[in-house]
């Protein structure tokens, strides 16, 4: 059954971005994951539109988002204001973070814990 | 005071110095960034001219909103969402007044919620927040524009791309920088500011 909070990636790059949850998903087989990357036109770069876009197409209501450079978060924010979907931004390591939150997900962790164990990925 | 009018003016002078100087903003985004800062800017210009292009008897908020759509949608880099919420915030003020000095200080603390840098942080806010001052004080004006833009060299990048390198991006002058300065200017070439 799909877990109740989903994961959302986002990267400048649309391979980065599409890669990363072919590897959560081997720890997180019911955590929905979308990911958005890459400018509209699919160049280096990101997109709020994009990322709204991401955010509507998860299943879970509740979303934790994790980006790989600054203007990454710049349009994440940008698309939380612009979506109605809840959703929790976290500066962590792109990949650690979200593999962290995909296992813990999986594994019915409340997120009051999931956020502890992600406090010392944070790196920007 | 901004008007439709002036606003679209503003907008075909800006899109005409971008167009000019794509491969210079580039060049500068080249040693302490990315190389795309000239090709993003474009696209965003060319997205707000299609999308004014769309609109019939745009109010004023209408007007900077569709701005503020088409560079957060077609930039691509960082300064997409920064001129975006730029624009939005003008946007959001421009019932309440229609004064520059007062939009463009809207713009700025949006600019600076959005992207966290500071004055000194060698970004595009270190012409904007000058600026916007110096509409207040009446110093505003092309040299106070270049000025401005000229002090980023000095700095040490702290936020975006270039604050990667540190130490090592003193002595380049930051794109953003340099592109907001074209939109100061070219706020002035429309007939801004008498
Ligand atoms: N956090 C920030 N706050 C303010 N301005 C920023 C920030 N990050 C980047 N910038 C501005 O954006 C410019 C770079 O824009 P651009 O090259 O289009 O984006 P990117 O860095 O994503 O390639 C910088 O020169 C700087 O002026
Ligand atoms: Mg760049």
């Amino acid at each position: 059954m799909t877990k109740k909070i989903g994961i959302v990636i986002v990267s400048h790059v649309p391979e980065i971005a599409a890669g990363i949850p072919r590897l959560l998903e081997q720890v997180a087989a019911d955590v929905a994951l979308t990911f958005a990357g890459g400018t509209d036109a699919g160049e280096v770069g990101t997109s709020a539109t994009k990322i709204v876009t991401a955010f509507e197409q998860n299943e879970a209501a509740e979303l934790l988002a994790f980006y790989d450079l600054g203007s990454a978060k710049m349009n994440l924010e940008l698309a939380i204001e612009m979506s109605d979907k809840k959703v929790h931004l976290y500066d962590t390591a792109l990949l650690e973070g979200a593999y962290t939150a995909a296992t813990l997900l999986q594994a019915d962790v409340p997120l009051t814990e999931i956020e502890k164990q992600l406090a010392p990925l944070k790196i920007k | 005071m901004l008007t439709v009018e002036l606003t679209k003016k503003w907008m075909e002078l800006f899109y005409a110095q971008i167009d000019q100087e794509k491969a210079y903003l580039s060049e500068l985004d080249t040693p302490i960034g990315d190389g795309d800062h000239g090709n993003n800017m474009k696209r965003g210009v060319d997205g707000v001219k299609d999308s004014l292009a769309k609109l019939k008897d745009p109010t004023l908020k209408e007007t900077l909103r569709t701005i503020a759509m088409a560079l957060i949608s077609k930039v691509g880099g960082a300064s997409g969402p920064l001129y975006g919420t730029a624009f939005l915030e003008m946007a959001k003020k421009c019932d309440e007044s229609q004064e520059p000095a007062i939009l463009f200080a809207a713009a700025l603390e949006g600019i600076k919620k959005r992207g966290g840098a500071k004055e000194g942080d060698k970004t595009m806010v270190d012409v904007w927040a000058p600026t916007v001052k110096a509409l207040t004080d009446g110093s505003f004006g092309t040299e106070q524009i270049k000025q401005a833009v000229a002090s980023t060299k000095e700095m040490i990048a702290r936020k975006g791309r270039a604050s990667y390198l540190g130490e090592r991006s003193v002595g380049h002058l930051d794109p953003g920088a340099m592109s907001s300065g074209y939109l100061f200017e070219t706020f002035i070439a429309a007939g801004g500011v008498k």
